[in-house]
């Protein structure tokens, strides 16, 4: 088992190897923790909480764009 | 991390304010924002009628919510803009919303009131994308504000839109639109008063506020936005932040403590010499106004008008068509 993660933009899942914190796994992806929240069962995941192989999280990104 | 309230297990950080939040105390934070900037820019008082432009994403859903919380009554306006199911989800959502909360939605449908879409459209017109659907959103914002009596529309613009929007008009020194954007631009001759209550949340905070609540909001970005300018100035200013946290909340207060001011010249001098539009009465320095306009090359109709229209503005006596 692996922590299973989703992404948006364009929507993908990625397999990655835990235990694993959630800013060393958005380090890990090259993702600015200004940009994206992580989201577990509908809730927020804190930054320095560590996942285990069988958890399943999103990283939602928070940057709209548009004309204003 | 714990909270900084509470001292209960935090579910979210924010740099900038060096501070984590447990959800109760986070919400609390988003309140305590919103109040602080409704207060010290003068937004509105407990008695004006209020009108929130809702997209059905984030922001908007947010800034309703934040204001019904508070007390306020407020009421939300819903601009379809025929962006294929974007704009299908988007009104879901919006929806779905005001009916937990039996909030009163006003629906505008573009395609089927005025014969265009915006990806069509904006290509008939040789326009960006983007650049239609925001003028067709602020005419469409103003009219349905002035033609329900609303004292003020609201919209959810954050601090990260705002730091964005400053960033690129001082990238390439449009100064004509630094004296414009701020939290508050009172009402004139024919156009409401609008305002930003968002302006002290960025947009982290925003979506945490949705996902805390459990408001379903749209994620899926609108598919016309991918590569604008708007979304790398973000990027480049989240760069930024990151190394430096506080620096979008800086780069933008200090803007509107220290130099705003500056530039108010030349953008009043923007607002003088309004007239009717003479297809759809809304306020313009031209004969015709840029909606009126957008709508004619992208290949659509406006519609019918009934009699002396509700839509049409009345500009007062001294600013009646006349160039003054
Ligand atoms: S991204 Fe552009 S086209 Fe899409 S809703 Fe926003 S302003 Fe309109
Ligand atoms: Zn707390
Ligand atoms: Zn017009």
């Amino acid at each position: 088992m692996q922590v299973k993660v989703r992404l948006h933009n364009p929507r993908r899942d990625l397999e990655i190897e835990g235990p694993i914190t959630i800013i060393n796994l958005l380090a890990r992806l090259d993702l600015n923790r200004e940009a994206v929240l992580v989201v577990r069962d509908g809730e927020l995941v804190p930054g320095d909480e560590s996942l285990s192989d069988d958890d399943s999280i999103e990283i939602r990104p928070v940057i709209s764009g548009g004309a204003l | 991390m714990k909270c900084v309230t509470c001292r209960g297990p935090a579910i979210i950080d924010i740099r900038r304010h060096n501070s984590n939040f447990c959800a109760e105390h986070f919400i609390e934070q988003c309140h305590r924002q919103v109040r602080k900037a409704i207060e010290e820019f003068e937004m509105f008082g407990p008695d004006d009628k209020l009108l929130v432009a809702v997209s059905g994403g984030k922001d908007s859903l947010a800034i309703w919510d934040l204001l019904v919380d508070l007390g306020y009554e407020a009421d939300g306006l819903y601009i379809g803009l025929g962006i294929g199911d974007y704009s299908d989800t988007s009104l879901d959502h919006a929806r779905a919303y005001a009916h937990s909360r039996d909030l009163r939605l006003i629906e505008v449908d573009v395609p089927s009131t005025f014969g265009f879409d915006i990806p069509n459209g904006s290509r008939a017109a040789k326009r960006v994308p983007c650049s239609a659907c925001g003028l067709s959103k602020r005419h469409l914002f103003d009219e349905e504000a002035i033609k329900g009596g609303y004292d003020v529309l609201i919209t959810g613009h954050n601090l990260d839109d705002e730091a964005a929007v400053l960033f690129g008009n001082t990238l390439h020194w449009h100064t004509e639109y630094l004296g414009r954007q701020l939290p508050v631009l009172p009402a004139r001759d024919g156009f409401p008063r609008k305002v930003k209550p968002l302006v002290r949340l960025a947009e982290r905070e925003t979506a945490a506020y949705c996902i805390v609540k459990g408001i379903d909001y749209l994620v899926d970005e609108c598919p016309m936005a991918a590569g604008n300018k708007h979304l790398s100035y973000k990027n480049a200013l989240n760069e930024i932040e990151a190394m430096s946290p506080g620096a979008k909340h800086s780069f933008y207060f200090g803007f509107l403590d220290r130099a705003a001011a500056f530039f108010e010249v030349e953008a009043s001098i923007d607002r003088e010499g309004l007239g009717a539009c003479a297809s759809c009465g809304a306020p313009t320095t031209s004969e015709i106004c840029a909606f009126c306009r957008l709508v004619d090359r992208a290949g659509g109709q406006l519609p019918e008008r009934t009699g002396v229209s509700a839509v049409s503005v009345d500009l007062g006596p001294t600013r009646t068509g006349s160039v003054q």
